[in-house]
């Protein structure tokens, strides 16, 4: 009944099966990623997720601006990270 | 795209990042000393001193294991948990995993090292702890593991940013790696055999072996790049879709090149031939990241004038464009006949060790100080000479081993018109004992620069104390005012 699976066992099928399938999945992740208008928009959004992290100097808050411990607290980061 | 208007250092866990930073600088150092130090003993035999802890057999692996798991290691925990938090917005998932961690890593590494030291070695190259030390660091990875993909899991961002896909895929088969080759029969506390017999034994050793340059020498590197880059150039990765192609392509084909560290040997010709034939495959994807990495500085090549912290970054770039060329053309069983048994092979391990891998971490240590202690480095200059150093450092070392492998490669297969080797031995040693002085001097260079690194960090660390004292002096002054 499963006299078929041998036929795997054989390294003369199963290598070239292997690479079949692994250079299927390669062409298929190819296509995936360079088709596409949209598809295409939405993954090269991506590659600004590092820089969407960026912190802006905190303005004092209204609540700061009488308030000398929340001021320098809220101004005292020196370095952004778009800076050396 | 999800904002937090909370300060980074209250919204993310940087004081394990700090820690990690500073244990990396430091075995760094002590690794990089080491690695001087036996370079010398090479060149001059008489400082083995017949002690032997300190022969080169011994302090070898003290050295390997330093750099690698110490300094490097200790550079991707800190790396890693500082870029996913970034990138997913999401705090440190299990703090107190995370610093066990931190100990059990820095542990593991130190017990290594003076077991190491004792004389007690499994005899596998980067693998030699023996197996209680295995075991506690099975224990740590799989911790580092859950922090890992559990702050993942808890993202603000929908999208996991790629440099995630390298760690993830880093953490994932060094866990593989690492349980696999070690398992081993104990036959006492600190002795084990490996239950591989023979070729297999040495198969599953360069599996490991391989990958573990592919995965935690380079995956996890890229991993640094592909955030630490961009942050730096303050622009995006050039391109996306290339760097999950490069992803894709890069962690497929690493797994399948390790025989060729075995050419000319009792494995199978085909196995041989197969990591051959996936070692020049790998030129692609390697390749294709560099160009990723180093076009992200299109049209802001003048950084490269202004800031020294992407010279860094740009010239790990380069030498790991250059030695992930190197590697494939050395695992043509042709070339291989040639370099293999010879320090060619030294020198290539050294030009993708320094010049990839602790450069691209200098580069992002520099960008994490002053972030991680909101201040600014003490000293720009100190980085350029640090810069210097290093690069001079590289060049000395792998042309040096360049010049004593190729040409104990040539010694060694020289035959004369009766069949009879042209050279013996003691010849080949003679002639790469120059070489090897050059090497020491370029060994020197480099530990130099990661000395005025450390001196830099340090100053930066006390200035960012000094201001921090003045501020809360300010603020009591003001608050006694009003």
């Amino acid at each position: 009944m499963f006299d078929w699976l041998l036929w795997f066992t054989h390294m003369e099928n199963s290598k070239p099966l292997a690479l079949v399938l692994f250079f299927g999945a390669f062409c298929g992740v190819l296509i995936y990623v360079f088709t596409g208008k949209q598809r295409a928009k939405r993954l090269e959004s991506y590659k600004y997720i590092p820089l969407d992290d960026e912190e802006p100097r905190p303005e004092p808050h209204d609540f700061a601006r009488d308030d000398p411990r929340a001021r320098i607290a809220t101004q005292s980061r020196k370095v952004m990270d778009n800076e050396r | 795209m999800a904002q937090s208007s909370a300060l980074p250092a209250e919204q993310y866990n940087f004081d394990i990042v700090r820690r990690f930073m500073i244990v990396a600088m430091v075995y760094g150092v002590l690794g990089m000393a080491v690695g001087l130090y036996i370079a010398c003993e090479l060149a001059w035999p008489f400082l083995n001193f017949d002690i032997p802890a300190i022969t080169f057999g011994r302090l070898r692996p003290v050295h390997t294991s330093l750099v690698i798991f110490g300094f490097g290691g200790s550079a991707l925990f800190a790396t890693s948990y500082y870029i996913v938090q970034r990138t997913c917005q999401a705090r440190l998932a299990f703090p107190w995993l995370a610093e066990f961690t931190f100990w059990g890593w820095t542990g593991g590494v130190a017990l290594g090292v003076i077991t190491y030291m004792a004389g007690f070695s499994q005899g596998k190259e980067y693998a030699e702890f023996e197996w209680p030390l295995d075991i506690a660091i099975t224990v740590v990875w799989v911790c580092y593991i859950l922090v890992y993909v559990e702050t993942v899991r808890r993202r603000s961002q929908p999208h996991i940013y790629v440099a995630n896909w390298f760690f993830m895929a880093f953490l994932l088969a060094v866990a593989l790696l690492h349980i696999f080759n070690n398992i081993s029969v104990p036959s006492g506390l600190l002795k084990s055999y490996s239950i591989y017999p023979g070729v297999q034994d040495a198969m599953i050793q360069w599996w490991y072996g391989h990958n573990a340059v592919g995965f935690f020498l380079t995956a996890a590197f890229l991993g640094m790049m592909y955030y630490f880059v961009p942050k730096q150039a303050g622009r995006p990765v050039y391109s996306y879709r290339l760097s999950i192609i490069h992803f894709w392509a890069l962690i497929f084909l690493y797994m399948w090149a390790g025989g060729h560290h075995l050419h000319w040997t009792a494995l199978p010709d085909w196995v041989s031939t197969l990591s051959a034939t996936f070692s020049i495959l790998l030129l692609m994807p390697s390749w294709g990241g560099m160009i990723n990495g180093i076009m992200t500085l299109s049209g802001a090549w003048d950084k490269l004038r202004s800031d020294p912290i992407m010279l860094f970054l740009i010239t790990s770039l380069s030498f790991y464009g250059m030695s992930t060329f190197e590697g494939p053309l050395m695992s043509l069983k042709s070339v291989n006949a040639l370099s293999h048994y010879t320090d060619w092979t030294i020198g290539h391990v050294h030009s993708g060790a320094l010049g990839w891998v602790a450069l691209v971490s200098f580069g992002s240590f520099y960008h994490l100080m002053p972030r991680l202690y909101e201040t600014r480095m003490y000293s720009q200059t100190l980085i350029y000479v640090h810069f210097w150093l290093a690069t001079i450092g590289i060049v000395l070392y792998i042309t040096s081993m360049w010049i004593a492998g190729i040409g104990q490669g040539l010694m060694l297969r020289g035959f004369d018109d009766y069949g009879n080797l042209a050279y013996t031995f003691i010849e080949t040693v003679e002639f790469m004992h120059t070489p090897y002085i050059w090497r020491a001097l370029g060994g020197a260079f480099f530990v130099a620069g990661a000395l005025v690194m450390v001196y830099n960090m340090v100053m930066t660390v006390r200035a960012a104390r000094i201001e921090r004292v003045a501020l809360e002096a300010k603020l009591a002054a003001k608050l006694a005012k009003a």
